[in-house]
Parts: structure tokens; sequence; C-alpha cells
């Protein structure tokens, strides 16, 4: 059955060349049932591979395609394991589910073929970024992503904000690629391979702890950029100017946890440096921190989504830092099924309000739209953390973990419990400002429910967002069970006795639901509060940190540039080439004096010449 | 008295002496021309003498090499000074310093 898995990457690929190619000729909605086509294909393919390692009748396997370098261990090659097979069913999972809303929400757009070439391509590239079995595959990919993802951010590129937007997450994910970069360099010298294999089965007897601590160090470097972790978060907020299921597909569930993947993929090589194991953590829980501070006063509803987006990332980030890669990897499952159906359920609002994004103009949607009401309601509840929706069980495996090292995590561990009260307000406040309370729209605005293309991806996300927790609860660790073979000669970490985790899970119920409670009384009231103390413009402003960078990164650049533009090259480089030629002008002028055009003068200038070189020549033989 | 090689040479040199003056000196295309021949035959009569004095058909045909060249340079070069002579109605070098940088 895994003979066919090489298809997982070349179906979407194929289906992208197709929409590029022929995409006008086939036109809309032709062209998207195509891409929707060729990516359930691939994970129609992709799920009997998935079941026979989940019955455990298969064991994870390295599929040889073809040689690519063979100079450096990288061949196009396929690691199957339960890891990959996971991230697998996420991303052709939820990608089909995307493909389909997109169907219907991409309805009437000029460049529609264009958008689900886009959107195919986007799913190849990250299905490469997830089989790869070798870092230099690995890191094809994770470029890919970052170009399918700058091309859909700026899908709408007359929208000048669109357009910068795409540059933006372009640019930034780059400072990220460049640790990437470096790392994988370090690689190779330590090891002479980029292998999976190779060097996850050596890694401990060939490189010192310094080695592995530069080389996490500068992988992370570049999950910061991919995961939109601080400092270089700055982009993800921007990219919501893409339409939205891109925002849901690329923004939320699949690209933005590749940086948690690559971490758990390296698990081996990040257990060997438990500096960067805590540098990961506290980057994680402050980015979770700070994302969920900001979200509180956002007023339109992507802009909510984006920061929460973040903050559940950090969230993720902090399971890996610990050593927790189950449970760091089981809150990417988890969250991408509840964060896919928020964007989904969240695009289906703004398609109903006529792009209207804005909360304070919202209201009282339950009654208009009661399937999007109900599925988003499910969400909402799940990324609260209310039991038993599927984020309480990933989010409270993270923080049992971080409990469970003790001694500074404890820290760690208070500050994720203040950040699921956050959540669990500004989710409420998100939730209530636009189903509850009475109709704050105007009048030639008709909202109503969307069409089934865009329903019944909202149903089948909002069945996994209920379920997806059981998977692994403490009385059934099926999950972890599950993802074993991939994180072997990892460290296990002791798991908390039953009791423990029961009173921390309890401690998290509580705080969730206390957060629930508190948005709940502030925004249900008939008027909406006011929200203008110092902290909430400040907030809004997202405490400044764009100006910030602004001012010290953007500002000096763009006056190096312009120094580099205008002296540099219009002074030193032009100065140089115009002087070059004037001197060769001046030598020819002088030259010239010798063309007299005097034939019998050039004849005496031979004559001569003949007499010197004869004299010359008898004197050097000695004649004289 | 027999004559040696070092007669052939002493000629040959005041031949090709006489045809730098030339050269040098006059000022008619033409007579340049006459000159440069002669330059060209004295060296003829070094390659033959030499040749002959020490045994070797080398420069003898190094000689008849020569000829060919000259036959040839004497049909473009009259044919240059014809045309130019046709247009400017003279032949004096002097004149012609177009070229001049």
């Amino acid at each position: 059955m895994t003979d066919l898995l090489w298809l997982v990457i070349a179906l979407p690929l194929f289906g992208a060349t197709i929409n590029l190619l022929f995409g006008k000729r086939i036109g809309e909605p032709i062209s998207g049932w195509l891409g929707l086509g060729f990516v359930g294909l691939a994970w129609a393919i992709a799920v009997p591979a998935t079941l026979s390692l989940v019955s455990g009748s298969a064991h994870p396997e390295t599929i040889y395609l073809f040689s690519w370098i063979p100079a450096v261990g990288a061949d196009i090659a396929i690691l199957w394991d339960p890891l990959a097979a996971l991230m697998t069913m996420i991303v052709t999972g939820i990608g089909s589910l995307i493909h389909l809303y997109s169907i219907g929400y991409m309805r009437g757009d000029e460049r529609y073929p264009r958008y689900f070439a886009f959107l195919n391509l986007f799913i190849a590239s990250m299905m490469m970024l997830v089989l790869a079995a070798n870092y230099a595959m690995m890191f094809i990919g994770w470029e890919l992503v970052g170009l399918c993802s700058y091309l859909l951010i700026s899908f709408w590129f007359t929208k000048p904000s669109a357009a910068a937007a795409g540059k933006k997450a372009f640019i930034v994910n780059r400072i990220g690629d460049w640790g990437f970069l470096v790392a994988l360099m370090i690689v190779f010298a330590s090891f002479g391979t980029f292998d999976f294999g190779a060097i996850f089965a050596s890694g401990p007897t060939v490189i010192t702890v310094g080695t592995a601590t530069a080389i996490t160090l500068l992988l992370f470097v570049g999950a910061v950029g991919k995961s939109a972790q601080i400092p270089l978060y700055i982009w993800l907020p921007d990219a919501m100017e893409g339409p939205t299921p891109v925002s849901a597909l690329i923004h939320a569930a699949t690209m933005v946890t590749a940086g948690v993947f690559m971490i758990a993929r390296s698990a081996v090589l990040f257990e060997m440096a438990p500096v960067t194991g805590a540098v990961v953590a506290i980057v994680g829980t402050a980015t979770a921190l700070l994302a969920a501070l900001i979200a509180i006063a956002q007023t339109d509803i992507k802009k909510v989504l984006a920061y929460s987006t973040i903050s559940q990332l950090g969230y993720m980030v902090l399971g890996v830092g610990v050593g927790a890669y189950t449970a760091g990897v089981f809150h990417l499952t988890t969250h991408a099924f509840f964060k896919a159906l928020l964007f989904l359920g969240a695009g289906s609002v703004i398609h109903a309000m006529a792009d209207e994004q804005d909360m304070r103009n919202m209201g009282g949607l339950a009654k208009k739209m009661p399937i999007t009401f109900i599925t988003m309601g499910a969400a909402w509840l799940a990324i609260s953390g209310m039991f038993p929706f599927s984020g309480f069980w990933s989010k409270d495996e993270i923080l049992g973990a971080t409990f469970a090292r003790g001694g500074g995590f404890v820290v760690l561990w208070l500050i994720g419990l203040l950040v699921a009260l956050l959540t669990a307000f500004y989710m409420t406040r998100l939730f209530v400002m636009t189903f509850m309370g009475k109709a704050r729209w105007s009048e030639d605005v008709h909202p109503h429910e969307s069409p089934a293309s865009m329903t019944i991806p909202l149903v089948v996300l909002g069945f996994f967002t209920v379920s997806a927790g059981f998977v692994n609860t403490p009385v059934r660790l099926a999950f972890e069970h599950f993802l074993e073979t991939s994180f072997e000669g990892v460290p296990h970490i002791e798991g908390l006795s039953f009791g423990l985790f029961s009173a921390l899970a309890g401690v998290t119920l509580v705080v969730a639901t206390a957060g629930i409670v508190w948005g709940w009384h502030k925004y249900s009231r008939a008027e909406l509060p006011a929200e203008d103390g110092t902290f909430w413009q400040r907030s809004r402003a997202a405490f400044g940190v764009d100006d910030f960078y602004g001012r010290t990164i953007v500002a000096p650049g763009r006056k190096a540039s312009e120094w580099a533009a205008e002296t540099m090259d219009t002074k030193v480089l032009d100065g140089t080439a115009h002087g070059v030629g004037s001197g060769i002008r001046g030598l020819g002028d002088v030259l010239a004096r010798f063309q007299t055009g005097q034939v019998r003068g050039y004849a005496g200038g031979v004559a001569v010449a003949g007499v010197v070189l004869i004299v010359v020549f008898l004197v050097v033989g000695g004649g004289i | 008295m027999t004559i040696t090689i070092t007669w052939f040479l002493l000629l040959a040199a005041a031949l090709f002496s006489i045809g730098v003056a030339g050269v040098l000196i006059r000022r008619n295309a033409l007579v340049m021309f006459m000159s440069i021949e002669l330059m060209l035959n004295a060296v003829n009569l070094t390659f033959v003498a030499v040749s002959n004095e020490l045994g070797l058909i080398e420069g003898q045909v190094a000689a008849l090499f020569v000829m060919v060249v000259a036959a040839a340079e004497v049909t473009i070069g009259l044919a240059i000074i014809v045309a130019v002579f046709r247009t400017r109605s003279s032949a004096n070098v002097d004149e012609l310093a177009e070229m001049k940088g």
C-alpha cells in the first residue's frame, strides 16, 4: 500500500500544473472540483497506509523513490512513520475540506482556477515537507510552502495591503529560513549526511552537546519564523489579508505548525540539548501570553483568530520545548480541527455579512446562520478548553507535562494557566459579539446561511472538534501509543499520576470556566462595553511591536538602501565606471597624435626601428 | 680576383639602403613603390647568395616566394595608386593624410 504513497505528493502537483496551464479554459467551477479531486484522491491513497500503521500490521519504513544529490545522502524518499502519517491525514483531510469550502467561497473570483492551482501546489509542498526522509528534501518543502503562503496571502494583489502582507510574510520567513539553512550546514558538517535515519541513529555518539545545542537553536530559529513565535510572529496577523479558507488551511491548521512538526521530527537532537529545550519552552510561553493579550482587544474577527493561532502555536512550542513531543503534536492535531473550523466559520460569517469583518457591526447572527452558529460554538468551547471538547485534552496534556518538569517550569505552567483564562475570555468575546445579543448590522445587509459546499466542511470539522480529544485521554493513551515508533530513542516523560493529572485538569477547567463566565457577563449586555482604557488601547495597537520593528529595523534598512542607491551607486560605482572611461579616452587622445597620416613618417619609423633592432640583436648576440 | 660572397652582400646592402632612402625621401607614390621593389630584390639577392654559399636550397625557394608575393603586391599597389591618381590627379603621398588621428 505504501508503493502508491508518492502519488500523495505527485497528484496535487499534477492538479496544480493542470490548473496553471489550462485553468482558464477549464473555467469555474470545474477547476475547483478538479483541485478537490486530486487532493481527495491523495487523501484516499494515504488512508489505507495510515490504517495499517494504526492497526500495527505495518511498520514504519523508508520508501526510496530516486536519487537526488547522492553526495550529501539526499534522496527523494518518503519516511512513512506514524508522525508523517498523522500529518498526512491532517493536511490532505483538512485540505480536502477546505478545497470543498473554497469552491463555494471563491465563487465569482476572477482568478478562480489560479486559486486552486496555488492551493494544490501548497498541498503538494506540505506533503513533501512532512513525508521527507532527509533534511534536504524537508527544506525544499519548507521553502515551497513559504512560496505558496506568499502567493495566497497576496492573492488579491491589487489591494496594496494584501501585496504588502504577502511580502512581509515572505521576508520575515526568510529570517527563519536562514537559521534552518545554517543548522543544515552544521548537520552536514557533523554527520556527513542529511538522512534522518542515519542522523537520529548516530546522533548522541557523533556530536557533542555544544554542537547539538547550536544545531537545535538554529533549527528553532527556523521554527520561530514558520510557526510565528516571538520575535518573528508579526507576519501572521497581516497574513489574514488572504482569502479566509487560505487563512484556515495555511495560516492556522497546517503550514504554521510545520515548525512544531520539524522540532518533533528532530526530537532526538533536541533531547540532547536541554538548554535549547528551555529556550523553546520560554519562547513558546511568552508568545502564548503576548498573543493572547493582543487578541483580547481586536475587533476584526480574523485578527482575533490570527492572534489566537499565534497563542495556540505558543502552547505547542511550549509542549515540544518541555520534551512532551506527543502532547505538542496532539495539540497540533486538535488545533488543526478547531482552528480550521473557527476560520471557516468566520469566513461563513464574513460571507453572510457581505465582507464585513468588524465584530462591532455583527451580533445576533445565531438565528440567521444556525449551522455556522452551532459548529463554531463547538470550536469556541474546544479552544477555551472546555471538557470534553478536544482542546481540553490536548491543552491539559501540555500544561500537565510542563508542571511535571517542576522547578522553574512551574512558572511557565502558571503563565500557561493565565493564557488559558485569557483564551476562554477572548473567544467568548468573539462568540458573543458575533452571534449573541442584538443585531448591530445596518439595514441593507441581509445575513444568510452559507451554501452546502461551505457548511459540509463546517459539520465534518465540528465532529472532529468534539471528538478528536478522546484518542488521547489519561485512561486511554491511544494517540501516544501510536506515535511511539516516531519518538524512538527519545526519553519518555513519566506521566503524572491519575490523581494529580485530574487535579491539574480541574484547575484548568475552573480557570477556563471563569474566563467564559467573565467574557459572557461582560459582553452579553445590551450595549457593548467601551473598551477604552489604556490597556485596551495598547492591546488594540498590538503593543506597538510593528511600529517598534518599523523604527528599529525597517527604517534603518530603508536608510541603508537609500544610501546604497544614491551615494554608493551614483557616486562610488558610477564614479568608478566614468573615471575608467575618461582615463581611457585621455590615453587615446595622447596616442592619436602618433597617427599623423604621413606615410613617409611611418616608413621612417619602421626604418629606425629596424636599425635599432639590428643593433640590439648584435649587442645581445655578442657580435660587437 | 675571385668574387666572394662579401661582394654580393655589400651590393645587396647598398641596393637595400638606396631603396630605404628612396622610400623616405621621394614624395611620388610611384617612385616610392619602385624603391620598395628595389629593397625586395636586394633581399632576394642576399637569399640567393647565402643559399649558394651554404649549399642550401631553402634560400632559393625563399627568393622565388618573394618574387611571387612581390608580383601580387605590385598588382594591388599599382591598382591603388591608379585609383588614387584618378580621384585626386596627384600621386604625392604628403597630400594623402586623411588618416591623421
